[in-house]
């Protein structure tokens, strides 16, 4: 299978501070592939990297064409959707609004409509919800309406930047069915990058390891899940 | 009782066009975190310019419609010269920024238009409105286009697509960028808006302070507090302050004696302060939060 997101040598910079020391690595179309590391790792710096949110040199190439020189709403409107760590919810316009957002790129009004009705299906608390502000959604909810968002542009990647974060564990467990579910039905290729690893490793088939700025290990998520010093590390046991 | 209702209509009157004013200003608040000073100064400008325009034999409207492109043209052309460079830079710097744009549009006016006072005609003339002493029809045209303004603001930003898209850039611009949105024209967008709702508020007024380069100075302070009352996080704040303060300095100049016309502008700054203090986020803003 070809590579949807391929990545060499990438470097990125906090002002003086280096983050990525030359990251290599790429995705599969179609697959879930997670990043797993301790915080400051550069995991989230990977995810900002590739939507161009932070200053960085190396080379992005999605389906082929380099990302490098776009801005972060040209690569958005490539497919490639980012839900942010901390969610990123328009707190003081409703649910459909956010939903609305979402597609704002898309100048298809009918697809969008169905969109809609289609990420209420996926999470039934926002249909309940749909007219209220979202920043008076829970945490959990505020989760679901940023990948319903996400999905809204239609994409082709999804990035995910800890997704299960302050959530509680079956909230969590929900998620991350739906995330499958978006996998497999929509063919979205995700990426997804968490703190809670046992769980992502359950949804992804591939994994990489990351270690200040560097991939260390890289494996299926069997592999890496049956690894000993990953075992050790990253699941406790 | 007549005189008190005679006065508020014509505070409402009045407030319509410190309503624009205030509207102006909040917009560019929102957009860049930045007051606008230099407001004012584009607001006179934009009526010279439709002023000219009506010399060189252009009627009314065609004028007004003609100008409020032009503004909102012009408004595009100094944010991408003057404040997207500056979009980085510390608050000083927009601020001298604004400060020099103030200056320099003032002073180019009065090179091209000097400094007289000119008449500024007005298309509603200024009979009495409907055979009732209490408004003149000038009066009521002022309010009649301002809420036909303020509808089709509020229809654009509640039910357009670019209108949503505005309002998540001025809101969350990160999260506007990862949707696809470009908050960097959105920014100029706001500006280009700004300057043709201040170029209302210039043509509206101008049959009543007469026409110069300094006629908006008054109009700019009051604006000022109208958006700071209303609160500069909103949009339905700021129109409300303005005809609160357009009310409250008429009434303030009739009824409490020693006022008159020449302390109004003391007591539009005097309410600045008081809400400054006691309510710094205004009526209808939210506190701004910031997480340390």
């Amino acid at each position: 299978m070809t590579a949807l997101l391929n990545i060499k040598a990438l470097k990125a910079y906090y002002g003086q501070v280096q983050a990525l020391h030359g990251l290599e690595f790429s995705l599969r179309q179609g697959s879930v592939t997670t990043l797993l590391g301790a915080n400051g790792a550069g995991k989230t710096t990977t995810l900002r990297a590739i939507c161009n949110m932070v200053r960085s040199t190396g080379a992005i190439e999605f389906d082929g064409a380099p990302l490098s020189g776009r801005s972060t709403e040209n690569i958005v409107r490539l497919g490639i959707a980012h839900v942010p760590q901390g969610r990123g919810t328009f707190t003081s316009m409703t649910v459909e609004e956010n939903l609305q957002l979402g597609a704002i790129t898309r100048g298809d009004k009918v697809g969008v409509v169905s969109d809609i009705e289609r990420m209420y299906e996926h999470f039934p608390v926002l249909k309940q919800r749909y007219g209220q502000q979202a920043g008076t959604l829970s945490g959990g909810e505020q989760q679901m309406l940023a990948v319903a968002r996400a999905l809204m542009l239609r994409p082709r990647l999804m990035l995910l930047d800890e997704p299960s974060f302050g959530l509680a564990p079956l909230i969590v467990r929900d998620l991350f069915k739906i995330l499958g579910k978006i996998n497999r039905e929509d063919k979205v290729t995700i990426l997804v990058v968490e703190q809670n690893a046992q769980l992502a490793l359950e949804l992804a088939d591939h994994a990489y390891v990351i270690e200040t700025g560097r991939i260390v290990m890289s494996g299926t998520a069997d592999e890496i899940a049956n690894n000993e010093d990953v075992r050790k590390s990253y699941l406790g046991y | 009782m007549e005189l008190f209702t005679n006065q508020v209509l014509a505070g409402i009157a009045t407030g319509a066009i410190y309503a624009c004013m205030a509207l102006a200003l909040v917009m560019i608040y929102q957009a860049i975190d930045h007051l606008n000073f230099a407001q004012g100064e584009m607001a006179m400008f934009s009526t010279f310019v439709s002023w000219q325009l009506m010399q060189w034999g252009v009627p009314y409207w065609g004028a007004f419609l003609l100008t409020l492109a032009l503004s909102f043209a012009g408004g595009i052309v100094i944010e991408r010269l003057l404040f997207k460079p500056l979009a980085k830079a510390p608050i000083l710097t927009n601020v001298a920024g604004f400060i020099a744009l103030f200056a320099i549009i003032n002073s180019v006016a009065g090179l091209i238009w000097d400094f007289t006072i000119k008449q500024y005609p007005t298309p509603f003339g200024s009979s009495p409105f409907l055979g009732s002493q209490l408004i003149s029809t000038h009066q009521a045209g002022m309010i009649g286009v301002t809420m036909l303004l303020l509808i089709a603001l509020y229809v654009f930003f509640r039910f357009t697509r670019m209108g949503l898209a505005m309002r998540a850039a001025a809101s969350v611009p990160e999260s506007a960028r990862l949707v696809g949105i470009n908050t960097s024209w959105m920014i100029a967008l706001g500006w280009g808006m700004a300057a043709a709702i201040g170029s209302i508020a210039g043509m509206l007024i101008a049959p009543v302070v007469f026409l110069e380069p300094n006629m908006m100075g008054g109009v700019l302070i009051y604006g000022f507090a109208a958006a700071v009352l209303g609160g500069l996080t909103s949009p339905f704040g700021a129109v409300i302050g303005g005809f609160l303060v357009g009310i409250f300095e008429n009434l303030a100049g009739t009824y409490i004696p020693g006022v008159g016309n020449e302390l109004k502008l003391p007591i539009a700054l005097a309410l600045i302060v008081t809400v400054l203090v006691v309510k710094p986020a205004g009526l209808f803003g939210r506190p701004i939060v910031k997480r340390v």
